[in-house]
């Protein structure tokens, strides 16, 4: 029977099947950071075990470290305590990790592939929900718990139940300005904040073969927005360039018999999805949110809907009903995290902020998602582009994504962010966030105002 | 884990959809590294709003949370149940849930259960009216004062691992050490570029 990727990469690494329909997936890879994982280990020490395959275990701080003074000791006690905690465990337990100071360090789910530690064919699974990002490898990757991290440490295995299918093909090709960060949003305001509850992802279709492996991650890093634990990309040539690059990567021979088997995974002619959705991509326009659920979204030339369940949230966002989103005035602008804190997205927002500068009043910040990336960047000079505009150049960390690491709004502020959640608080308590794509977030940060990246004076 | 078998008592109606895990635990309380003792920022930010249910001096719900769909959406933080859990809910019932905080659920000696939406929107009703709750995990019956008994579906190992309070960890090693190498052999063999990990 032909099999989607899903089911291959499912099928790959069963230990067993249970009578109750479960299945004992076996574990390749395991991210951890610094916040989920605290009482996992505390539950192995508990429970007198060791680590059963610290190789196969890469760890690294990033939510709650300062993004500026990097080298100088953390100011918060508590967030200091967290990382100093996260470097002990990883050494009683013989974890490596990526110290804060050291060239490799950045967001979890942006090293690891600039490691070569994500690969086609694993399952990979960290204490966060945007795991997901991996699956643009065509690697099978979710979120779990800190006791499921703990479980995955003492055992290398999970219980899980399959997921249903559900593919979504982005047909047709992108307008100018428009992104992976804008093909996610219109997907989930098409389907729901649940709408892929259950359901394992596939993104498929030519809009989704033309992205590059930063684009991919972009979308499989808000599958989760959508509901959905898992998303997928088929690997191609495009993944294969990428992942042979990195240190971590089978090398050699062992690089031949990868790639064989990589070539296998995609899905098979005539394999059966549970959901078929189809997109087309040359319609999508630059997304905005504007309520306090990813999928309270429009198009950039679309009116505030009237609509009774987001009342709460247009209260909370202090957006009028009836009135268009462009236009909305902004006093921050986000640029980084782990859905758009990658290289590319460094040079989109570079390309619109040269030359001009930052409305006045207006806060911006431009977080790399890595050391590498703010290397990279600094070595095409997208640092000194953002400097002269008047944006902050930061060191690598989630930053203003999760506001736990002393970058926070104040009570009221409204934000332009190219992260993957508006919950309310979500960047401070009071906060208002507005989801858009680095290009439409560097827009908003010259005008002052939400815009549409399409109209932009050049 | 505490074992979870027979609940009663009051229920507690939140009927917001999508109530997501910043709400059930808002990030800047994330620097915390222990799990217990969460209870009193659960919902931190929403308690002064009017009509919500906890106000914002307790640490102490009722054991039943009747809540809307989606709940426990966003991220994968436990904190999110340990918080409820701190507050005493043992049993969470929804039309759906977010998927990690659902299993996350089961891992804390929670009993997440599903029902359609005329049955939850029942429920919120006998919630605010005051009738008791009682739910018996063995004979996977829920019954509310005034409503037929209903029966409701949870997979069977985590039904098993609730009744019985069991480790998960445990379990998995004394039961299963033996199919895992069996994997790794096999895989070792199929995959070897999987085996050349740093310490490997
Ligand atoms: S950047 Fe944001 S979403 Fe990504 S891992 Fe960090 S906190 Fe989570």
């Amino acid at each position: 029977m032909p099999r989607t990727l899903y089911d291959k990469l499912w099928d790959a690494h069963v230990v067993l099947n249970d009578t109750s329909g479960r299945t004992l997936l076996y574990v390749d890879r395991h991210l951890l950071h610094e916040v989920s994982t605290p009482q996992s280990f505390e539950m192995l020490r508990q429970e007198g075990l060791a680590v059963r395959r610290p190789d196969t275990q890469l760890a690294v701080a990033d939510h709650s470290v300062p993004t500026h003074d990097r080298g100088q000791p953390i100011e918060d006690p508590r967030a200091a305590a967290q990382v100093s905690l996260l470097e002990k465990n990883c050494e009683d337990f013989g974890i490596e990790y990526l110290s804060l100071t050291g060239d490799d360090q950045g967001i979890v789910h942006v090293i690891s592939p600039e490691q070569g530690f994500t690969l086609p064919g694993v399952t990979l699974v960290c204490g966060d929900s945007h795991s997901s990002t991996h699956g643009a490898f065509g690697a099978l990757a979710f979120g779990i718990g800190a006791s499921e991290c703990g479980i995955v440490m003492g055992t290398q295995t999970l219980w899980q139940t399959r997921a249903k299918s559900m593919r979504v093909t982005f047909d047709g090709v992108v307008q100018r300005g428009v992104s992976a960060k804008d093909m996610a949003l219109a997907l989930i305001g098409r389907i729901g904040a649940a709408g892929a509850v259950g359901h394992a992802i596939e993104f498929a279709g030519d809009a989704v073969r033309a992205l590059s492996m930063e684009g991919r991650m972009t979308l499989c890093n808000m599958a989760i927005e959508a509901g959905s634990r898992t998303g997928l990309v088929a690997p191609d040539e495009t993944t294969f360039a990428y992942v042979q690059r990195r240190p971590r990567a089978p090398k050699g021979a062992m690089s031949d018999a990868a790639l064989a088997y990589w070539r296998t995974l995609p899905s098979d002619a005539g394999a059966r999805f549970d959901h078929e959705i189809r997109i087309n991509a040359a319609a999508i326009a630059p997304q905005v949110t504007f309520g306090t659920s990813p999928d309270q979204v429009l198009s950039i030339d679309q009116i505030v809907p009237a609509d009774t369940t987001a009342g709460r949230a247009l209260d909370y966002m202090g957006v009028q009903a009836g009135t268009p989103i462009a236009g909305l005035a902004i006093d921050h602008a986000f640029i980084g995290s782990c859905t758009n804190g990658r290289i590319e997205d460094l040079r989109a927002a570079a390309a619109i902020a040269r030359g001009k500068q930052v409305a006045p009043g207006v806060r911006a910040l431009v977080v790399p998602g890595s050391g590498a990336v703010k290397r990279q960047a600094e070595s095409e000079g997208l640092d000194q582009i953002f400097l002269a505009a008047g944006f902050e150049w930061r060191d690598p960390g989630c930053s203003l994504c999760v506001a736990m690491n002393g970058d926070r709004l104040p009570n009221g502020a409204r934000c332009a962010s190219t992260s993957n959640r508006n919950f309310e608080g979500r960047q401070g308590a009071g906060a208002r966030t507005h989801l858009m794509s680095p290009a439409m977030v560097a827009a908003a940060a010259i005008t002052g105002r939400i815009m549409d990246i399409r109209t932009m004076p050049a | 884990m505490k074992p979870l078998d027979k609940v009663e008592g009051q229920a507690m109606s939140l009927p917001d959809s999508d109530v997501d895990t910043d709400i059930i635990y808002p990030a800047r309380f994330l620097l915390i590294t222990e799990r217990q003792g969460l209870g009193r920022y659960a919902f931190h930010d929403r308690r002064d709003a009017p009509g919500f249910p906890i106000r914002p001096d307790e640490d102490s719900a009722p054991p039943f949370l009747i809540a809307g769909p989606n709940f426990g959406c966003g991220s994968s933080r436990e904190q999110a149940p340990w918080a409820l859990d701190g507050l005493g809910i043992r049993v969470i019932i929804a039309e759906s849930f977010g998927e990690i905080f659902y299993s996350n659920c089961f891992k804390n000696g929670m009993l997440p259960i599903h029902f359609n939406l005329a049955t939850v929107t029942m429920l919120h009703e006998c919630a605010i009216a005051g009738n008791s709750f009682a739910v018996d995990l063995e004979r996977q019956q829920l019954s509310v004062q005034g409503m037929r008994p209903l029966t409701f579906d949870v997979a069977a190992g985590n039904r098993e691992a609730l009744l019985n309070g069991w480790s998960e960890i445990a379990c998995i090693r004394a039961l299963h050490t033996d199919d895992i190498l069996h994997f790794e052999t096999a895989q070792r063999a199929a995959a070897p570029w999987l085996w050349q990990g740093k310490q490997a």
